[in-house]
């Protein structure tokens, strides 16, 4: 049965309660843009993976979400960004990590899919593959917005406690780390939720003849060490699609790699015979742990789903039969 | 319930034909290692120390695409990942892009005791590794005459499927094995373990594909790719690492015990049947009651395994019990 095209957008899960209104509004009025962006595309019968593609590097370019212009800084002050994109009626992939000058990611990730023998790079290997294959490059300057140099600011004096990684972590986790805990019970990844940059932004569609594809990017986490790699360039991680269905996840990337977020959607649907919004709120319950996570979700059905358990979730939603809704609180 | 063991050394076309000069000093590194795990098994080391300890060992035999003996990017360098995972907790340390630490699996065990994250890559691994202090080389120690040799007859004869300037087909999008000399050119190294109280633990470790890009991550490092452990089974994969990556191949044999209920065996052998392509994978699996499996459809896989039972295994094609 196939039921029509669906999508869904997110621009991060763990939202600060305190976002100012006009922030809020800010955030709302680029989601309806890309979801209608979205839509547009889908009524012209774009295939899913190019929908998606279109609307992340949307999300990418706009420096208000946390990928592309608008990445969280390492701790040396600079822009790794990583992404992936999925193909789900033949599970092609393509990813890429640690990329200083691509303008967008989530092309680079597409053209890793489409244009080379393998499914990630990584590196100066990517940025090699990037200007042979001639996309748009632009100074590392370009990603850096001032915003986030303030916050790497902010997230040093909060992670030289939670953070340091040479003190021997016996218990430590990616979450909720620390006596801090205590002090500011609203935090993402050891960081009080006023720092913390949502992960990720991302896009799922199910296109009308039924094929689901997944996309995600994002500039990390802020004040990363150099290298570090998180959920969303992880197929089955933090992107998935398969015949069944397409997922992009956001939030605690540690805890979404070790669950296999994303594929977990596709594998309860799969082998346990899940619906789609069944599945999604079974693995926002059951497998995440303390971990704060949130994702968006299609079936080739054309059904949408979304679900998160930290405060919070930049997302927004359409089918065809006429059901939308944006939104950031429960 | 008891303890059990699988080790692997890379699957791929290991020709039937392979002369015994070749055959007899991997077989000999296989049995070294199986021996290794069980000895500190039996001495009730913990399945993570078990996993990494033999893993090391496998990275530094040079016949071994690991540590020293990693084939050779389209460069000529060496660029090694690791991975390792526990089941019971579910952490795990991952690494990619080491070009001078020796083994890349105790430093993916750094990654995941010492690190808020788990996966760090290329320089800022490196530079870890040498925060941690642990040891390094130059990179030609990785290096082996036979390894510079092989990436010769790659670019020979991959020149078209590798060559990604040009246009290419979507059917020969393929990562294509070459020269058939015995040695696992798509090969990789992994061990896993459980101990008599359901420890589990997954480790792999390679040095990826022959003639590979600068910058290519394969499946070894991506958790639920080619590690992946929980409290129910440990999976070590092998094989052509875009098809291992699509079918998120090792959580998938945790998921389908999980989710529909089927024994260890008979969810390596779905995982190995019906989710890869023949002549693309192999994989080794322990589960929590100490059973074991070792499936491939390629046509060999270098493997050793043994329980507390007593059963043990030591080979390279499809053996009768198969």
């Amino acid at each position: 049965m196939v039921g029509g095209w669906a999508i869904a957008v997110h621009g991060g899960a763990g939202v600060d309660p305190k976002l100012p209104q006009e922030r809020q509004e800010e955030a709302k009025k680029l989601l309806t843009r890309c979801l209608n962006l979205g839509v547009s595309s889908l009524r012209s019968n774009l295939p899913a993976i190019d929908v998606v593609e279109l609307v992340v590097r949307e999300l990418e370019t706009d420096p208000f979400f946390n990928s592309g212009r608008g990445s969280a800084l390492t701790r040396k002050g600079t822009v790794e960004m990583e992404a992936s994109i999925m193909d789900g009626s033949k599970r092609r992939c393509g990813a890429v990590s640690g990329l200083t000058t691509v303008k967008n990611p989530i092309s680079l990730a597409r053209l890793v899919m489409d244009k080379s023998p393998h499914s990630y790079l990584a590196f100066s290997g990517a940025e090699e593959f990037a200007r042979q294959q001639g996309v748009e490059l632009v100074d590392n300057d370009y990603f850096i917005t001032e915003d986030n140099v303030g916050m790497l600011k902010l997230a040093k004096e909060a992670n030289s406690i939670l953070f340091d990684y040479r003190i021997p972590s016996v218990g430590l986790n990616s979450c909720s780390v620390g006596a801090a805990a205590t002090d500011s019970p609203l935090q993402m990844n050891g960081l009080p939720i006023s720092v913390y940059a949502p992960e990720t932004v991302g896009c799922v569609v199910v296109d009308r003849e039924g094929r689901c594809a997944a996309a995600t990017s994002t500039g990390g986490l802020m004040n990363k060490m150099t290298g570090r790699i998180g959920d969303s360039p992880i197929i089955g991680a933090g992107t998935y699609a398969s015949e069944l269905c397409g997922v992009s996840c956001t939030g605690e990337g540690e805890a979404i790699i070790r669950s296999t977020l994303a594929r977990e959607v596709g594998a309860v649907m799969e082998y346990k015979g899940l619906g789609l919004q069944e599945a999604v709120d079974f693995v926002i319950k059951e497998r995440l742990d303390e971990g704060k996570a949130g994702l968006i979700a299609v079936s080739r059905n054309g059904e949408v789903a979304y679900g998160f358990n930290c405060v919070g979730m930049f997302r927004g939603c359409a089918t065809e039969d006429g059901f939308m809704e944006v939104g950031i609180w429960e | 319930m008891g303890w059990a063991i699988a080790l692997h050394g890379g699957a791929g076309d290991i020709p039937l034909t392979l002369s015994e000069e070749r055959r007899l000093p991997r077989e000999a590194a296989l049995r070294h290692c199986l021996h290794i795990g069980v000895t500190t098994l039996k001495a009730h080391q913990h399945p993570l120390d078990v996993v990494e300890l033999v893993v090391r060992e496998l990275e530094n035999h040079p016949n071994f695409n690991a540590g020293r003996g990693s084939v050779l990017t389209s460069a000529g360098t060496v660029e090694m990942e690791a991975c390792i995972m526990d089941g019971k907790t579910k952490n795990c340390g991952a690494v990619s892009g080491l070009t001078t630490v020796v083994n890349a699996i105790s430093l993916a065990r750094l990654v995941m005791d010492k690190t808020p994250h788990i996966y760090l890559a290329f320089d800022g691994a490196e530079s870890f590794a040498r925060e941690q202090g642990v040891e390094t080389v130059d990179s030609s120690h990785f290096i082996t005459p036979e390894n510079i040799e092989r990436l010769e007859q790659a670019k020979e004869a991959n020149r078209v499927q590798i060559d990604y300037t040009q246009p290419i087909q979507v059917d020969a999008k393929t990562e294509t094995d070459t020269a058939d000399d015995g040695d696992s050119q798509i090969g990789t190294v992994g061990c896993v373990a459980v101990d008599n109280h359901g420890n589990l633990a997954a480790a792999t470790s390679t040095g990826g594909l022959v003639n590979k890009m600068v910058g290519r991550i394969g499946d070894t490092p991506i958790i639920g790719a080619g590690t992946y452990a929980n409290n129910l089974c440990a999976v070590s994969a092998t094989g052509k690492g875009e098809a291992i990556i699509r079918s998120t191949i090792s959580r998938d044999v945790a998921a389908l015990m999980e989710f529909k209920g089927l024994s260890l065996k008979e969810a390596a052998a779905y995982v190995v049947d019906k989710l890869v392509p023949k002549g693309n994978a192999g994989l080794v699996a322990v589960s929590a009651t100490g059973e074991v499996t070792m499936p491939f459809n390629t046509t060999g896989m270098f493997r050793a395994c043994a329980t507390e039972e007593g059963y043990s295994e030591i080979g390279i094609w499809p053996s009768l019990q198969n």
